[in-house]
């Protein structure tokens, strides 16, 4: 074992623990804006994920049955698709139970528990029980190789890239748009921004929609990491509310945070330690940074009524 | 919807009126006779073959099936389920057992273990099923033995496991760990040399104890090292750190145990990190047809699974299992280890209920030993004299792009030792 070999490997690490940091990005973004902005605690989360994933899937089949040709290119298509579906689903969701349930936020903790269910019976039935993986372009799925030594996953790299993507375009959209500001002045004052004239019905629906649309993005970037099976949204939520959670809640900036430094603890320890050992220890830092600041990592500013 | 179908039809001659019984008991017997003089076969009077009160007429007998149709477990079970079935049709297409057709009750144990125990308690108390095929996970096995114990009846079980157990109850139609598990490895040194090994399971009580086998089998005969041995949660994804130390360690063989959603994110990475098998060497005793479809045969290409079936097999058992299989189920259905070992069951059950002349459990668990099964689609099997799992062989596959396997080695059969000296 020589020098260069060691550099190699301590450039691929650090390239692990940033392509874990995406992946807890992806997952934790839109629960940051729907439970983060609106306070909804949305345990079906996972499953709009696993929504986005089945569209992947569903895509992946339909070109490789009727065009295969296309195979290369769809998959950028399909995650187009995956934010529609996800986030219209959203929007009829939010239409038809979580708006009768904002003062109840223990009974929409309940009832999305339920649309959950329901949703994971849902595939059972459409896809059947086993886990499904799309046929994905040969591009996405080799590696990029600047040394000889050095491997960097190129699905390593798409997930990054879309994550960095989704999350800039997140930050524009609630900080230089008219519609973010109006989302903001909901968030900080409701009754005020209603008196000002701001549909805040409407905000509050399309938050929810956008938040379970990126769900649907996070899902079909995953397809390239791992399979989908009708329960893999219950997978996801852990750790998705991990992320939101230790960044303290209502801060898109926390969530950021609170996924780089998960995931670099994580895939530091699991370096030195072993997988379970790493996942332990990670999780008990987080409890004992939890116990001092039961806020998260960057509390909201908002003077809570 | 299918399983639901033939379970309500499973429960439907449970009714029946007493008002007719004098005169339908009259017609069944007449019956009887019918079916008696076409298959030549005379059916005992069932007060002979059956008498602890099991579910058995004179023309029917009813078994249970205990799987999980639902939750996380579905995907693995359901290849078993459908073998059964399969087994239990052909059996009663071909004249039932002592000329009883076979009548199944399906139970859903729902990837729960309390709520396998709760069934297997239905089946074997309500239902007074004569036998059940069922269970997957060792988990789910440990929760139904005591019920199956106490309640004394006979369970098939499929799954290749992790050994350390055996009961009067249970015919265990997969291998034990080492059945499985040191064929593998004694291949593996000599045919590639491997001297260093890295082993990475799911944190279960499966992959851990194939662990333990495998190591003291690596260092205490083969004279090798074990350069790293890791356990991740069911249902991690990220192995981008572990890869990394795999590469650090340069192993001559990478040993996966990986089960479930994870094995899809793991051979996915290993590919894209560049370790694929022009460069090293993976042998898995965890991957058959059945997960492959899921993983994909090109992340699999070229690495090797240990099991003591695959899909490809050739030979005439085989071929017309796998047709049969086909029409069922279609086209595009595999069969896995776990699938062929659960069609063993129904045949295994009518062979020992044939060679002991009756239902009772008591003397089919006795009658057990040495029970053969020739049209096995693995070849041949029998179960063994004293412990009641199966004597098999063990193969070695490596896999193809398109998600089947060239079967390179075959061993001997292999002596079932669940609890084997020197590797606990």
């Amino acid at each position: 074992m020589n020098l260069h070999e060691l550099w190699s490997i301590f450039v691929m690490q650090g390239f692990a623990g940033i392509s874990l940091f995406s992946v807890l990005l992806l997952m934790g973004l839109g629960l940051a804006l729907i439970f983060g902005q609106m306070g909804v605690i949305n345990m079906a989360h996972g499953e709009f994920m696993a929504l986005g994933a089945y569209t992947t899937y569903f895509c992946s089949t339909l070109v490789q049955d009727h065009a295969p040709r296309l195979l290369p290119f769809y998959f950028p298509l399909a995650i187009v698709l995956a934010f529609v579906l996800s986030a219209a689903l959203g929007a009829f969701v939010e239409w038809a139970m979580i708006r009768h349930l904002y003062k109840r936020p223990l009974d929409t903790l309940l009832a999305s528990w339920g649309l959950s269910l329901i949703m994971q019976q849902t595939y059972r039935s459409i896809f059947g029980a086993r886990e499904v993986t799309p046929t994905l372009p040969e591009w996405l799925m080799g590696s990029f190789k600047p040394t000889d030594a050095i491997d960097i996953p190129i699905n390593g790299v798409f997930v990054l890239a879309l994550a960095l993507a989704v999350t800039g375009g997140l930050v524009i959209f609630m900080f230089r748009t008219p519609f973010g500001l109006r989302l903001r002045a909901t968030v900080q004052n409701r009754a005020m921004s209603n008196a000002v004239g701001i549909n805040t019905k409407l905000v509050d629906r399309l938050a929810f929609s956008i938040g379970c649309g990126i769900a649907g993005i996070a899902g079909a970037a995953f397809t390239t990491i791992g399979s989908t099976g009708p329960d893999s949204g219950s997978r996801y939520i852990v750790d998705a509310f991990l992320v939101v959670v230790f960044g303290g809640a209502a801060n898109l900036l926390g969530s950021v945070a609170s996924a780089f430094g998960i995931a670099q603890a994580q895939s530091i320890l699991e370096f030195f330690l072993d997988g379970t050992k790493g996942k332990v220890a990670t999780l008990l830092f987080i409890v004992v940074i939890l116990m001092f600041r039961p806020q998260g990592l960057f509390p909201s500013k908002v003077r809570s009524s | 919807m299918k399983m639901l179908s033939s379970c309500i039809s499973g429960l439907a001659p449970a009714v029946a009126k007493p008002a007719a019984a004098t005169l339908r008991r009259g017609f069944l017997t007449a019956m009887v006779g019918l079916a008696a003089s076409l298959h030549a076969t005379a059916a005992p009077p069932t007060a002979e073959v059956n008498t602890t009160g099991l579910s058995i007429t004179d023309t029917t007998v009813t078994v249970g099936q205990l799987h999980s149709a639902t939750g996380t477990m579905a995907i693995s079970e359901t290849g078993s389920i459908q073998a059964e079935q399969l087994a239990i049709d052909q059996i009663n297409a071909a004249g039932g057992v002592l000329g009883r057709q076979i009548k199944v009750i399906k139970e859903d144990g729902a990837s729960d273990w309390p709520t396998f125990a709760e069934k297997a308690k239905k089946l074997l108390v309500k239902d007074k099923v004569a036998a059940v095929f069922g269970c997957w996970t060792s988990a789910s096995r440990k929760a139904v033995l005591p019920v199956f114990e106490k309640e004394n009846g006979m369970l098939y079980y499929p799954t290749f496991y992790e050994g350390l157990e055996e009961s009067k109850n249970v015919i265990y139609t997969g291998q034990e760990a080492t059945q499985q598990i040191i064929a593998g490895l004694d291949w593996i040194a000599k045919e590639k040399g491997a001297k260093t090994f890295y082993l990475i399971g799911s944190d279960y009580i499966w992959p851990r104890t194939s662990a333990k086998i495998a190591r003291k089998h690596i260092e205490n005969v083969l004279k090798g090292t074990v350069v790293g041995e890791e356990f991740y949660a069911l249902g991690h994804t990220q192995f981008g750190s572990l890869i990394n130390k795999i590469k650090l360690k340069k192993p001559d063989v990478i040993y996966g145990i990986v089960v479930g959603g994870s094995n899809v994110s793991f051979y996915k990475q290993l590919k894209a990190a560049g370790i694929t098998s022009d460069k090293q060497t993976v042998l898995t005793i965890s991957v058959t047809e059945d997960e492959v479809l899921g993983i994909g045969g090109e992340n699999l290409a070229g690495f090797y699974s240990s099991m003591k079936y695959f899909q490809s097999l050739d030979n005439p058992n085989n071929t017309a299992f796998v047709k049969a299989f086909k029409e069922k189920y279609g086209e595009k259905s595999v069969i896995g280890d776990v699938t062929q070992a659960g069609y063993l069951g129904p045949w295994l059950w009518k062979a020992t209920v044939e060679k002991a002349g009756s239902f009772d459990v008591d003397k089919i668990a006795a009658a057990s030993s040495g029970v053969e099964f020739k049209g096995a689609p693995e070849g041949y099997v029998r179960i063994h004299d004293k412990n009641h799992h199966l004597w098999s062989k063990t193969r070695i596959g490596q896999w193809n792009l398109d998600g089947q396997a060239k079967v390179l080695f075959e061993s001997g059969l292999i002596e079932p030792d669940p609890f084997p000296k020197g590797y606990q």
